[in-house]
């Protein structure tokens, strides 16, 4: 026991020999107190599970504004809360659709362990979705209700743009998972054109951005959700699968055609003309699709693969292990920062660059993935689109519909009603 | 209504219960093998940190989140400090060419004969880290800088951490919120 005293009595010198303090601290004479160094905590935990329920109860009750209520004025009220509440006060941060990138770091990377709140914030909009279709769009997303409530002329965009367009946030996700995945960046978060707005600062070309989709979100409606936004795909698929959505009428549709100039967002079908298709000319397209999906899904993800390391170079490690062997070639001047950062590491440069050709072969892999995915959402969409449906009633379609609840207002059926229509199917 | 109501067949269930399936299998993975219940929150770790002035131009707020903070127990309390002098100074008194400071948010008083205290003002601070430069290249290094969280939004990607050099940013337990430095070499 003395020895051991002895000997923490002897190491303790050397511990503060070894620190960096080249002036002993002072021993006061008077009996100085230190100051102390404050450490303000961070936002209390319970607000955050107070977040989570403010989601879950906003997801409740604009279930019931659209699908039971079927008030456009209420389901406004409610946008603006969450424009308030999650925007400007939560300052957009977290949000399901940055959540994504959570999600997908946690999946990928087993050092990161998801905090359960974000994930509740992942699953709860799609949960939603799944059941009563598109609802977070509708009136909790604050990117959403920014966009909806400039919206002030709304013009059609034409059908093969749109179509065409449509495809862009499934290739965003599939960009945002590599990037999240690979330990690169959160791009969602990164390139989110309303959050300056929301923490009334960001950098001039992210404010001139947010501005320019403002802009555009006067005539066209809703351009990030339906054009860009990731999240949006996701609760698009699980809208395709839900059990109760919006029905345009609450009754029987009377193909009065009166709203279909209603929806902004260019969702409503009209009803197909009776027999007008040929139905072997259109089997032998969709054969052909059908077989071509494959050769579209490997082209694409050979195409993914070699842009794998244009990818990975977004990565730290890769950028930081390319600046230290450009720096061995310098001559003058000094080494920039990340190399400074590394040397004074002290870790061998040997190891680096081992680290980074492991990360930009998992980028290659990544990459044959992501490329894969867009052969997919390509294929698809071709196929989709060869396929015909018959409608006998005006519709929402089931994907694209944001549940605004807009074209309520605009049929006939629903004003003869005496009280809201409970929908139920 | 009658027309939805037919719709409603085997197939839609078959879907919506598929499309269940797989949210709530998927959650219950993440919950059960991914999820942590402590939040997490941004900090820098001093000893990782070059003092490249990238924390208070990157910040997504207009005046950065990111202070200097003092490890009083680490300091010197050195007279000529090279933390709060200019290289050279024309005198070692406050005035204000003799400042390393661009915003005067160190406050410097005599303790004792020939000691100094150096205390920071946060609402001045604005993170550019020359005193920590200069306080960790000829000093103690009892100067650092922190993400104070009654500033910090938190933000999902801290735009900060992304242009870091040296990747001193990382996500900390929101109950230990601080990397302080300390007495011990350890820190």
């Amino acid at each position: 026991m003395a020895r051991i005293l002895l000997a923490i009595l002897v190491l303790i010198p050397l511990w503060t020999a070894n620190g960096a303090e080249r002036f002993p601290p002072p021993e006061f004479k008077e009996g100085h107190q230190l100051p102390t160094t404050t450490t303000p905590p961070a936002r209390d935990a319970v607000l955050a599970y107070a977040d989570v329920a403010v989601l879950a109860a906003a997801l409740g009750l604009a279930a019931w504004l659209v699908l039971r209520r079927r008030s456009r004025r209420a389901v406004f009220v409610l946008m603006v809360f969450s424009l308030l509440y999650f925007g400007f006060y939560r300052r957009g941060c977290i949000c399901p659709i940055g959540a994504i990138q959570n999600v997908a770091l946690a999946v990928f990377d087993s050092s990161y362990a998801i905090p359960i709140t974000v994930l509740a914030f992942f699953l709860l909009p799609l949960v939603f979705a799944l059941l009563f279709g598109r609802v977070f769009c509708s009136s909790v997303c604050p990117l959403g209700a920014a966009q909806d409530l400039v919206l002030f002329r709304p013009l059609k965009v034409p059908a093969w743009l749109a179509q065409a367009l449509g495809l862009l946030p499934y290739v965003y996700l599939g960009l945002a998972v590599l990037l999240a995945a690979g330990g690169s960046s959160f791009i969602i978060c990164q390139y989110d054109p309303f959050v300056p707005f929301f923490r009334m600062s960001g950098s001039i070309h992210m404010l001139i951005l947010g501005a320019a989709f403002l802009v555009l979100g006067m005539f066209v409606g809703r351009a990030y959700c339906r054009f860009l936004c990731p999240y949006g795909a996701l609760l698009n698929l699980a809208s395709r699968l839900s059990r109760w959505r919006v029905t345009i009428t609450p009754d029987e549709c009377i193909k009065c055609r009166l709203c279909e100039e209603a929806c902004p967002f260019d969702a409503i079908r009209k009803p197909t003309p009776a027999g007008v298709f040929g139905r072997a000319e259109g089997k032998a397209l969709l054969a052909g699709l059908i077989l071509l999906l494959p050769v579209l899904i490997a082209a694409a993800g050979w195409l993914g693969n070699m842009s794998g390391t244009a990818f990975a170079r977004s990565n730290n490690t890769i950028r930081i292990a390319e600046l230290v062997r450009q720096d061995a070639q310098r001559t003058h001047g000094d080494p920039v920062n990340e190399v400074v950062a590394f040397r004074k590491t002290g870790r061998p440069d040997a190891e680096l660059f081992q680290e980074a050709d492991s990360i930009r072969r998992s980028y290659m892999r990544g990459g044959w993935l992501f490329g894969g995915w867009v052969g997919l959402v390509i294929g698809l969409k071709l196929i989709g689109l060869s396929i015909r449906r018959t409608r006998t009633d005006y519709e929402a379609e089931r994907g694209s519909c944001m549940a605004c609840a807009r074209c309520y207002a605009w049929c006939p059926q629903e004003h003869q009603r005496p009280k809201p229509a409970v929908e139920k199917q | 209504m009658g027309e939805e109501q037919k719709k409603l067949g085997r197939r839609d269930v078959l879907r919506f219960g598929a499309g269940a399936g797989i949210v709530v299998a998927g959650g219950a993975y993440l919950a059960a093998a991914r999820a942590g219940t402590g939040r997490a929150v941004w900090q820098i770790d001093p000893n990782k940190c070059i003092q490249c002035g990238n924390c208070k131009t990157e910040c997504v707020l207009a005046t950065s989140a990111v202070k200097c903070v003092h490890a009083f127990a680490m300091c010197g309390y050195c007279e000529l400090c090279t933390g709060f002098f200019e290289p050279q100074p024309n005198s070692l008194n406050e005035g204000a060419e003799n400042q390393l400071c661009p915003t005067g948010a160190i406050k410097r008083s005599f303790v004792e004969d020939p000691y100094y205290e150096y205390i920071i003002d946060e609402d001045l601070c604005d993170g550019c880290a020359k005193c920590v430069k200069g306080c960790s290249s000829f000093g103690n290094g009892s100067l650092f800088l922190q993400v104070r969280h009654n500033l910090c939004l938190n933000c999902n990607q801290c735009s900060i951490a992304a242009a870091c050099p040296s990747r001193a940013f990382r996500r900390v337990p929101a109950d230990h919120p601080y990397l302080l430095k300390r007495r011990e070499p350890e820190g």
